[in-house]
């Protein structure tokens, strides 16, 4: 079976400035990917190049078994940016939002029809905000304008779904929302990669963890389960990692000073 | 209302209305973008084209048309590329414009303020029948791709990098916001002149906005405020003889002033009332 993605020595960044130096990665299909590192790692970089809004540098990359360039079926993938748009100046509903998400599947000509009606309330019943589907966007908090980005990415029914830390600086409630939907889609056979400050409430479903570290993935594995005191709410993790824990990797990203054994 | 009875002035009040319509269409894709003075900069850029007109004895609405696409396309593949340099770049395009176009004017047969003054500010009532058929085949072309484009055009300026993963053509689409940028500034040219064409643009929406909650009533509110303050600005300007593109922009200026009124009321009304359902506090500190 090809991979949904497959990344090959890959080197990118902006403005002749190299980021990522030789990254490959596969993630094949069903996989649920978390991506971490320090802030400056260059994980937003990865995912971001994956998605073609970074220019490659060197290497290959391939989406269901495409090269990246030649990929047209962008429907297939639901992309969720770590926030709404700049471009605000006008207010927007919740619903008009989401359905921004069917525009891969519908395409430039077509007007909406009941089909996307229906997957926009889905989206938005899955990510719990139904109710909120006529109000401006701009009266949301931030947890709420997070689940309404996953409910964007989810209307257009993609087969894989990439998001850029979904989880940072959102309420518990949106927290919830958000592991349920993921959930949900991860147990259709839908394949995640996701960028993560910390595993917190997703960590049931990460199935493979990748750590960037100055450009390149420094380990690979999966997530080891929280136990003893590592399990206590509120545990920082800043001692040195004994030896036992080597082939594992470490909960929490490496930052700057602090290293990754 | 006799005034309505002489054929030049039916002219330049369904040119107006067309403008009215088509102008906050666009406008409201500028405004989301926050690229609300972008008219203004391409405003200054046709002057250069209506000089070249003038200049060569052609049409001057034809080679501003010409000249402003060229201008917009320019903008438009600056602002695509740098983030630094792409602010100073617009200021020499545009100050070049108004430059250029005063000095072209300037050298041609037709030189003299009058002249000047009619593009600067609108002269509606020297429209011809030509100028309508070229107003109204363009001005519909404008309002059918913002009305038809709409969701995509939508996505384009909420969230660029979102369209682009969507596999929208997001090239296309901006080079299409900048083109029928260009050419509404160039027919609004006539109508309200180029130093006031965004303010048809962008004072509807920011009307618009103080009272709806959507994207897609925002647009209906934008368009029907722009074609109301075109229409009653032309017929107010013909009765007590001022010019008609200021008395327009004054209108819908009025519009914004009313909404912004009104939706502060509503808001102060929204507060007031939970504030009446306050329970004392259960523990009170004697002094």
């Amino acid at each position: 079976m090809s991979s949904v993605i497959e990344v090959r020595h890959m080197a990118a960044g902006y403005d002749g400035r190299e980021i990522l130096r030789d990254v490959s990665l596969r993630v094949a299909p069903g996989d649920v990917v978390a991506v971490l590192g320090a802030n400056g790692s260059g994980k937003s970089t990865l995912i971001r190049t994956i998605l073609g809004l970074v220019p490659v540098h060197r290497g290959e990359i391939e989406l269901f078994g495409t090269p990246q360039q030649r990929f047209r079926q962008w429907e297939r993938i639901g992309y969720v940016p770590q926030r709404l748009g700049a471009g605000s100046g006008v207010p927007a509903t919740v619903g008009e939002v989401v359905a921004s998400g069917r525009l891969a599947r519908r395409g430039l000509f077509r007007l909406p029809g009941a089909a996307d009606r229906t997957a926009v309330r889905e989206a938005l019943d899955a990510v719990g905000l139904l109710d909120r589907i006529g109000d401006p966007v701009g009266t949301l908090s931030g947890g709420q304008q997070q689940r309404t980005l996953i409910a964007r990415a989810l209307a257009g029914k993609p087969d894989l779904l990439v998001l850029d830390e979904p989880t940072a600086g959102v309420d518990a409630a949106s927290q919830e929302a958000f592991a349920g939907a993921l959930t949900r889609f991860a147990g259709n056979g839908g394949t995640i990669l996701l960028i993560l400050h910390e595993l917190g409430p997703l960590r049931p479903l990460i199935g493979r963890a990748v750590v960037v570290h100055d450009g390149r993935i420094a380990h690979e594995g999966v997530p080891p389960e929280p136990a003893g005191h590592h399990a206590e709410p509120g545990h920082d993790h800043v001692h040195p990692h004994a030896d036992t824990e080597q082939a594992g990797i470490c909960e929490w990203a490496p930052t700057e000073g602090m290293k990754a054994y | 209302m006799d005034l309505l009875t002489y054929p030049f002035m039916l002219r330049a009040l369904a040119g107006a209305l067309i403008i009215g319509l088509a102008a906050p269409a666009l406008g409201i894709y500028l405004v989301q973008r926050r690229l609300s003075l972008i008219g203004d900069g391409i405003g200054h850029v046709a002057l250069t084209g209506v000089g070249v007109g003038l200049l060569t004895h052609r049409s001057p609405v034809l080679t501003a048309v010409v000249v402003s696409v060229i201008g917009a396309v320019a903008v438009e593949l600056v602002r695509e590329r740098g983030r630094t340099s792409g602010d100073l770049a617009l200021a020499l395009l545009f100050y070049g414009g108004i430059a250029g176009g005063v000095v072209l004017v300037g050298l041609s047969d037709d030189a003299g303020n009058a002249s000047l003054m009619q593009y600067l500010f609108g002269s509606l009532i020297t429209t011809s029948p030509q100028d309508i058929a070229v107003i109204a085949g363009l001005g519909s072309a404008v309002l059918a791709a913002m009305l038809v484009f709409r969701p995509a055009l939508f996505a384009l300026c909420n969230d660029e990098e979102y369209a682009r993963v969507s596999g929208l053509p997001v090239r296309t689409l901006n080079l299409l916001l900048a083109v029928t940028t260009a050419v509404t500034v160039t027919i609004a040219m006539r109508t309200v002149g180029l130093l006031l064409v965004s303010a048809l643009m962008v004072v509807p929406v920011a009307a618009a906005q103080q009272l709806t909650r959507g994207f897609r009533s925002t647009m209906a509110v934008a368009m029907l405020i722009g074609v109301c303050a075109a229409g009653a600005g032309v017929v107010l300007s013909g009765e007590i003889d001022t010019a008609p593109g200021a008395t327009t922009v004054l209108l819908a200026l009025a519009a914004f002033l009313l909404t912004t009124a009104a939706s502060a009321l509503r808001h102060r009304r929204r507060r007031a009332t939970p504030a009446t359902h306050v329970e004392p506090p259960d523990v009170v500190l004697n002094a």
